[in-house]
């Protein structure tokens, strides 16, 4: 079975960010793997370790994505593609999904792709839907464990707020991953290696045989949220009842209640 | 020259920093007042392959090099000293001795299973009577036959009761000119009859970590476990300190690091007389203090990493590095309890667990008394070093990774 795993570049999940002039600003922030794309790679890694077959990590951003698809292989994907040309820019989620759905479809045979459930950046969370769409495959979304694989289908189970879901679907598919599948391995020492000496290939939009798609969706600006004025105030008393009865009246007083 | 670490080292580093976060600082504190080692650490550092690290992939190890070692001690120490003195004895003191020193038999035997981490190693210098004065000590190996009978106690070792193999140096010469030339080095399988041990409590620091004696009675040990030959024991022990001082040193750089990053964020957050903590220039210039001692403190260690690489001797640069960033790490935990007041003298916060860690590497692995001495003897000229028998193998990718 050869699955695609989607991974992207994004700041690191605790790095201050600011908006100057209607833009994003991460400073210098360190970049790392989108986290929730950590358990896209559990999960594909874990799909191959026990149905066979290969995991194909791809990444489309800029020479710095090249880290995201180097720790997806230190995990122990066994190769990764880099879709980098400066003409595919500033695309919006439909986009990058028509560029992703190109990509794996420049894999071949593909039976699943696999992405986590958002990326930090932008926190969509509609990419993996769009990019099944352009495929024409099931979106099999919030994938919380696998139960089988066999015979071109899978059963799975859907991790929902009211509850958990079992379905079947067809494959190809494209599925999303969340927390509770199972921890993300460390990336192994063997496997660090490996990564660092891989030569990651570079795919322009050309390569692809698409040209830049359209964007549907426009930024206008984003703002910094509004700065919050927040003062503490210890509520202090000699006894337990006269600290609860001095916090009542100053909730009263404050006119919370 | 070029200062860059590189991807590989990069990646390792993360690698190890993202375990710690994980799996050591959310429960450290907890483990360190029940002064006992989390079952876990030991096990996880085999499987991860971190026990290994520096150690040729043919020998069970990883195939990194020794500036991965001390990024690795580096990111331990961060979390918490007693997993980095794991690096200490079980790499520095003794597998990094059986690379150096033994034979091709011993390898298989004691290297692989250590550097896979199905066996821990410790070292037994230090005895109750001897530890700066290292030829003071007292356990003897008495040859009988194929076999010496070892009869002694080693005091102060670092993971006493979890090793499966222990390093000790005994004395076989007593007649010897120098006592220092009777001395041989033996690996002793901590399971064989006659050999005991036990932890120490009550210790300042380290509490989550095994410190102990390890007693021999009468123990017999076959000759094929005698590390180098007869009377080449205190040139062993003295190589071997060069490992594990480089781990100390770059162990004391990451606890000089985790010392700032804790002050860094106090002082963002404490107010007093209406303003952050952080804006008061005395408290900039700790910070300031401390931020310039861990770039030095790296500098030092990366450097004796760079020569220990090439196969060059280093005990000059090491010795420097682990005094530097011993007397540092005490300064900068000392520091960031004061930066933290009265809460940085409870446990509610992991600065005065930093402190009473820091104190031991003042200590161990060479006094910073010796240290000096050593570090003047060089200058004055009086100290030069001289080849040994067998050197640390230097770092070659192709062998290592083969
Ligand atoms: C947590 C911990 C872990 C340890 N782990 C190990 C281990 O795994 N294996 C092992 O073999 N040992 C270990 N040790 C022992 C350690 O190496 C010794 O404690 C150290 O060498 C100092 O010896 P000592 O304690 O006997 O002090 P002493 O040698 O008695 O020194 C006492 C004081 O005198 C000073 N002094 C001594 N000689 C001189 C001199 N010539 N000039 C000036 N000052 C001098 C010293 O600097 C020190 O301040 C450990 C110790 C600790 C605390």
């Amino acid at each position: 079975m050869k699955i695609v795993v989607c991974v992207k570049q994004v700041p690191d999940s605790a790095a201050a960010i600011v908006v100057e002039d209607g833009k994003v600003n991460w400073g210098d922030a360190p970049i790392v793997i989108n986290p929730w794309d950590e358990y896209a790679v559990e999960a594909a890694l874990q799909l191959t370790e026990k149905y066979g077959g290969d995991v194909v990590a791809l990444s489309m951003g800029g020479d710095k994505a090249k880290e995201a698809l180097k720790h997806a292989l230190a995990m122990g994907c066994s190769e990764a593609i880099l879709i980098n040309d400066p003409e595919l820019a500033e695309m919006d989620a439909s986009g990058a999904a028509k560029v992703l759905a190109a990509g794996i479809q420049k894999v071949g045979d593909v039976e699943m792709a696999i992405f986590g459930k958002q990326a930090i950046d932008n926190d969509t969370g509609v990419t993996p839907a769009m990019t099944a769409r352009v495929l024409g495959w099931p979106m099999i979304s919030l994938i919380s464990a696998v139960e089988n694989i066999a015979d071109g289908s899978i059963k799975a189970k859907r991790f929902m707020e009211e509850g958990n879901q079992i379905f079947e679907s067809k494959l190809p598919a494209v599925a999303s991953i969340v927390k509770d599948y199972s921890d993300p391995r460390y990336p192994s020492f063997m496997g660090i290696r490996k990564a660092s000496r891989a030569e990651i290939p570079n795919l322009t939009a050309g390569d692809l045989g698409i040209s830049k798609p359209e964007n549907k969706v426009k930024w206008f600006g984003v703002d910094n949220p509004p700065v919050r004025d927040i003062t503490n105030e210890k509520i202090e008393g000699e006894t337990p009842e006269e600290i609860a009865a001095n916090l009542v009246s100053k909730i009263m007083e404050e006119k919370v209640l | 020259m070029d200062f860059q670490l590189s991807e590989e080292h990069r990646m390792a580093q993360k690698m190890v920093r993202d375990f710690a976060a994980k799996e050591v600082i959310p429960v450290i504190q907890e483990w360190d007042s029940k002064q006992e080692m989390a079952p876990h650490f030991l096990p996880r550092m085999g499987e991860l392959g971190i026990m290994g690290i520096n150690i040729p992939v043919k020998y069970g190890g990883q195939g990194f090099d020794y500036i991965t070692l001390g990024l690795v001690c580096e990111e331990l120490e961060y979390a918490d000293s007693s997993l980095r003195v794991v690096m200490s004895v079980h790499m520095g003191l003794n597998s990094m001795a059986v690379l150096q020193w033994g034979t091709e038999d011993q390898k298989q035997r004691f290297l692989v299973p250590q550097a896979k981490g199905e066996k821990v190693a410790a070292f037994g210098l230090t005895e109750p009577d001897a530890g700066s004065d290292v030829a003071a000590m007292t356990a003897t190996a008495v040859k009988d036959g194929n076999e010496y009978i070892l009869n002694g106690e080693k005091m102060w070792i670092s993971l006493a009761t979890k090793a499966d193999h222990t390093l000790v140096v005994c004395r076989t010469d007593m007649n010897a000119d120098k006592p220092t030339s009777g001395m041989t080095a033996f690996m002793v399988e901590n399971a064989r009859d006659g050999v005991t041990s036990g932890d120490i409590h009550g210790k300042l620091g380290v509490r989550a970590g095994s410190t102990g004696w390890v007693n021999m009675q009468d123990v017999r040990i076959p000759e094929e476990n005698r590390i180098g030959e007869e009377g080449e024991g205190f040139k062993i022990s003295m190589s071997c300190l060069d490992n594990g001082r480089y781990t100390v040193a770059a162990g004391a750089t990451g606890l000089i690091k985790a010392s700032l990053d804790a002050s860094v964020k106090y002082a963002q957050e404490r107010k007093t007389f209406g303003v952050q903590i952080a804006e008061h220039q005395l408290i900039q210039q700790k910070i300031a203090h401390m931020h310039r001692d861990h770039e030095m403190a790296q500098l030092l260690y990366l450097k004796a990493g760079w020569k220990k690489n090439l196969g060059e001797r280093n005990t000059r640069e090491t010795s420097l590095a682990k005094w530097f960033a011993t007397e540092a790490s005490f300064n900068a935990a000392s520091e960031a309890v004061q930066i933290h007041g009265a809460y940085g003298y409870s446990d509610e916060y992991p600065v005065e667990r930093f402190l009473r860690n820091s104190k031991g590497a003042v200590i161990y692995e060479g006094t910073n008394e010796i240290h000096q001495l050593v570090q003047a003897a060089y200058a004055f000229g009086w100290r030069k070093d001289r080849p040994l028998r067998k050197e640390l193998p230097a770092f070659d990718p192709d062998v290592w990774q083969e």
